[in-house]
């Protein structure tokens, strides 16, 4: 059994334990737990990173800008200024004078020399406490340079990592609204909460040309400000990673009138229902006609090649811990079209609405960790002799020592796992982990083998 | 002879103010990989939970292990009303899951800002658990608006020695027995090489920090909360009582350190040498060890030093003339340089982000005996990667190779030549944490890998593509 802290016992649930289903959640993190979570910063710093043609300035010392330099594999089509760091590198005599000159003039500099469409402006802890306004000097700069320069209230510790998505998405709101619409069809949406890792944008952008459907902006995913401008004329958001840009969705849904639905681009079923969702909301006979012959279609290309990946993984176990808990709903469902079972089951982020879904979804004896540490995380996987742990970076590590199979699920990777072929790709991977020779020769295995042998 | 270390044109816009590509981390990161080179230590992070996080992920990103930092993880509330509650919040529950002999606590940018006086928040909380079994707390202030992710190692160093050296009283059993090691930031296998070393002079060490196993360790049936290896507590606790030691770093002239300390202190002779890379600065490392053991060289490193030579002398027409630009930590860069400088190289632009000021005269002492390198020397402290891309195009360094940490590896792309990947961090291939660099072992593998490296450049870009090289 894993020793969970006094403080965080109500933080992890059993299914069918004996006690009523109530999982702490959307607390901060417990002071010495070693939680996998980062900061308010980070929250904004994922969202924000992908928009491409904008400059992205963290206003504190290097440490900030230097752990999140061209930290996601969130392609773009064109510009890549967001794949560079820009810091004020704040010194011990901006602490005391304050950094308000230093941000003006870095700001300056970088705007000229790199002509971004728009500049974020990322507050990071010291600057909350010496009282930068940030603000102000934004609002200077935009006058000066005729772009939008946008603050980002991004202090660490003010919150969570929920907070950041927060900050990230009132930055964004600033820019919606301020571009022609003109030409957007009846029959568009934006596409909001998909980062283009590896290229899932494009594969899931595509779908949506196919059936007819004009997008509008993807936020933030191989993101444009003039497009992210333009995204009040759009007729539907499509909100996926709902953790982080519900709360824009809503906020469109106030100002604009733009009703939102929730979708899923991981695994065949969800995938499909994305689209189906899309297509019923239009209400239009022709793209609904267009989607089914596009599921039809790639459900046809994508059955017999997961077939074969199927027959190899049955019967083995998977742990998920990931960032947002709404990935791991479709992950589980994924990964028993696999044939494999999800035995562990935790986010940084979810909240109850999120852990009772999961709750249901989730076989007897699975557990479910709310913000979660190693600790915790090693034991669950060692209890549950886990096959495969899908994760992010800090939790490979942790697999891997126990010599467990391991698929990156995180703003890292490097394969699209989104969309009919990504779920391929995810099947490969999970396959191409969990079949390896490696795992014989780890004290693991072989222990277990020798168990046998007496 | 005139100075190797010339004085380059400006870059097109010498004043940047901005840190554009960064070539350095923060301060506690260092921290947090000092303490992690402590046996039975966990790190902590007095500050937000992002900090700790952050700094996980960067090094797991190089080290490919578990490396658990704790934090008090700060909320508004702290921010305003002190920290004080969370550290001790923090350090009960690090204690009651990880069982741990001591907690390294690193302050962050927000802690010294807003003045949390740690030291007397870890007095109180020893009051509190008086009489009780509780690890040993060690602290180290790292605003990380000062200094580099380096100065924040050295000053763990010197912090966590302060903190636990203890002068014996009466007769002290391992008086002059033993030396104390301080070999700066490397990485594991150069770690082990220098046990290696130690044990074949016949001297015990205590080499600090010691990452060499909590930081590449071998695969486990169970996790180790907190992975076995470090250097021990009692030893630490014992460094006044060394015959000597001895400290890596050119560039530290210019700070307080762990050996200056115990010099000041409790009267241990401090040796500091230049991190041994290359022939020249292993030559002095091993001429230390024999001043110290008053023993010879043991055989085996004096035929590698041969080999080592006899491959110089095989691959010299391959390097002769050629350009590199060196980038990374301040001694590592020191070190390249003068192995670099000796197998003919001219290490053009030697850069990094830290600020010693002692850069340019520790460059200037290792390439001395190089006469092709004679002012072809740029030498550049607080770089980032874009100035060293102004400053390549601007003085047409035409560089035929780049070497430093995998942080380079855009700029290398940009110019079309190979970056070899060295120091830290490496976070685009596996096995950086298990580079060697140091001895002429080390040197036989660098040598090898960058006279491989131009040769594949030279067969790749021929349209023969000969069979012999």
């Amino acid at each position: 059994m894993a020793d969970i802290l006094r403080e965080r016992e109500r933080q992890v649930y059993r299914k069918g334990q004996e006690t009523a289903f109530q999982l702490d959640c959307e607390k901060q993190s417990v002071a010495g737990s070693v939680s996998q979570r980062a900061c308010v910063f980070c929250g904004s710093r994922v969202v924000l990173y992908p928009i491409a043609d904008a400059l992205h300035i963290v206003h504190g010392p290097i440490g900030c800008a230097s752990y999140t330099w061209d930290i996601r594999g969130a392609l773009s089509s064109g510009p890549e200024l967001h794949r560079l760091s820009f810091s004020t590198d704040m010194q011990e005599m901006d602490i005391v004078r304050g950094g308000e000159k230093k941000l003006y003039a870095a700001l300056c500099e970088l705007i000229d020399e790199h002509q971004p469409k728009a500049a974020f402006v990322y507050a990071t802890c010291i600057v909350g406490v010496i009282g930068d306004d940030v603000g102000a000097v934004c609002k200077r700069v935009s006058m000066e340079k005729g772009i939008p320069v946008l603050p980002v209230h991004s202090e660490g510790f003010k919150g969570t990592k929920k907070d950041g998505y927060r900050a990230a998405c009132d930055a964004l709101l600033q820019l919606v609204g301020t571009g022609p619409i003109d030409d957007v069809s009846p029959l568009s949406i934006n596409i909001l909460g998909d980062f283009n890792l590896a290229g899932e944008t494009w594969i899931i952008r595509d779908y949506y040309a196919r059936m007819g459907v004009q997008v509008v902006s993807c936020i933030t995913g191989d993101g444009r400000i003039d497009e992210i401008r333009r995204a009040h004329g759009a007729a539907l958001n499509v909100v996926q990673c709902s953790g982080s840009m519900t709360h824009l969705a809503k906020s469109l849904k106030d100002k604009y009138g733009i009703p939102f639905i929730r979708v899923s681009y991981f695994g065949l079923e969800d995938m499909s229902n994305s689209l189906y969702d899309v297509a019923r909301h239009f209400g239009n006979k022709e793209v609904m006609q267009r989607t089914q012959s596009i599921v039809r279609e790639e459900l046809d290309r994508t059955m017999p090649l997961l077939a074969e990946y199927r027959r190899a993984l049955t019967g083995k176990r998977a742990a998920i811990y990931v960032g947002g808990a709404f990935k791991a709903f479709s992950l589980v469902s994924a990964l028993r079209l696999l044939g494999m079972k999800t035995v562990m089951v935790g986010s940084q982020t979810g909240n109850k609405e999120d852990y009772e879904q999961l709750r249901e979804l989730c076989d007897e004896g699975t557990i479910i960790a709310d913000d979660s540490n190693p600790l915790e995380l090693s034991t669950f996987l060692e209890e549950k002799e886990v096959d495969v742990f899908i994760g992010g970076v800090k939790e490979r590590p942790i697999a891997y020592k126990l010599g467990i199979g391991f698929c990156d699920h995180n703003h890292e990777r490097k394969e699209a796992l989104a969309g009919f072929e990504g779920m391929v790709n995810f099947a490969r991977e999970v396959y191409g982990s969990v079949m390896s020779p490696v795992w014989q020769l780890t004290p693991r295995k072989r222990s277990g083998a020798l168990e046998v042998v007496r | 002879m005139s100075s190797p270390v010339r004085i380059t044109m400006s870059a097109p816009k010498p004043n940047w103010v901005s840190t554009r590509n960064p070539c350095k981390a923060c301060a506690p990161l260092g921290a947090a990989l000092v303490m992690r080179g402590i046996e039975g230590a966990i790190p902590f992070l007095h500050g937000s939970q992002g900090c700790a996080t952050y700094m996980r992920r960067y090094l797991i990103s190089h080290f490919r292990e578990p490396m658990d930092i704790a934090s008090s993880g700060f909320s508004e509330a702290s921010t305003i009303f002190g920290g004080g509650a969370n550290l001790h919040q923090g350090l009960e529950n690090v204690t009651s899951q990880y069982h741990p002999g001591l907690i390294g606590i690193a302050t962050t940018c927000l802690t010294e800002t807003i003045g949390e006086d740690v030291h007397g928040m870890l007095h109180e909380y020893r009051e509190k658990n008086a009489g009780l079994n509780h690890p040993e707390l060690v602290h180290v202030s790292t605003p990380s608006y000062s200094g580099t992710h380096i100065d924040g190692f050295n000053n763990a160093v010197r912090s966590v020695v302060e903190q636990l050296a203890e002068a014996f009283a009466g007769a002290d059993p391992y008086a002059g027995n033993f030396v104390n090691l301080f070999p700066g930031m490397v990485s594991t296998e150069d770690l082990r090489f220098l046990k290696e070393v130690a044990a074949d002079f016949g001297i015990p060490i205590t080499l600090f920090p010691d990452y060499s196993e909590t930081l590449d360790g071998p695969s486990m049936l169970k996790y180790e909360k907190i992975p076995g290896g470090g250097t021990p507590i009692a030893a630490l606790r014992a460094t006044p009582s060394a015959g000597a030691s001895i400290e890596f770093g050119r560039t530290l002239r210019t700070k307080n350190t762990a050996a200056s300390f115990l010099q000041d202190k409790f009267a241990v002779p401090a040796k500091r040498i230049g991190l041994p890379i290359g022939i020249h600065e292993s030559d002095a490392f091993y001429a230390t060890m024999e001043e110290l053991t008053r023993k010879p060289t043991p055989v085996k490193y004096n035929q590698e030093r041969g080999r080592l030579v006899d491959a110089y002398v095989d691959g010299h027409k391959y390097l002769f003339g050629k350009r590199a630009i060196v980038f990374g930590d301040e001694d590592m860069v020191v070190g390249l340089a003068s192995f670099l400088a000796e197998i003919g190289v001219v290490p053009v632009l030697c850069g990094s982000g830290g600020k010693s000021g002692a850069l340019a005269r520790s460059i200037e002492e290792v390439t001395s005996h190089a006469s092709h390198c004679n002012g072809q020397i740029a030498v550049r402290e607080g770089i980032d990667f874009m100035t060293i891309a102004e400053e390549t195009a601007l003085n047409e360094f035409k560089p035929d190779f780049l070497i430093g940490s995998s942080k380079g590896a855009k700029l290398a792309r940009a110019l079309g030549v190979p970056l070899i990947r060295v120091g830290f961090p490496i976070h685009d291939r596996i096995g950086g944490q298990r580079i060697l660099h140091l001895g002429y072992r080390g040197a036989q593998r660098l040598f090898d890998l960058v006279v491989n490296t131009l040769l594949e450049v030279k067969q790749d870009s021929s349209s023969i593509g000969y069979s012999y090289l």
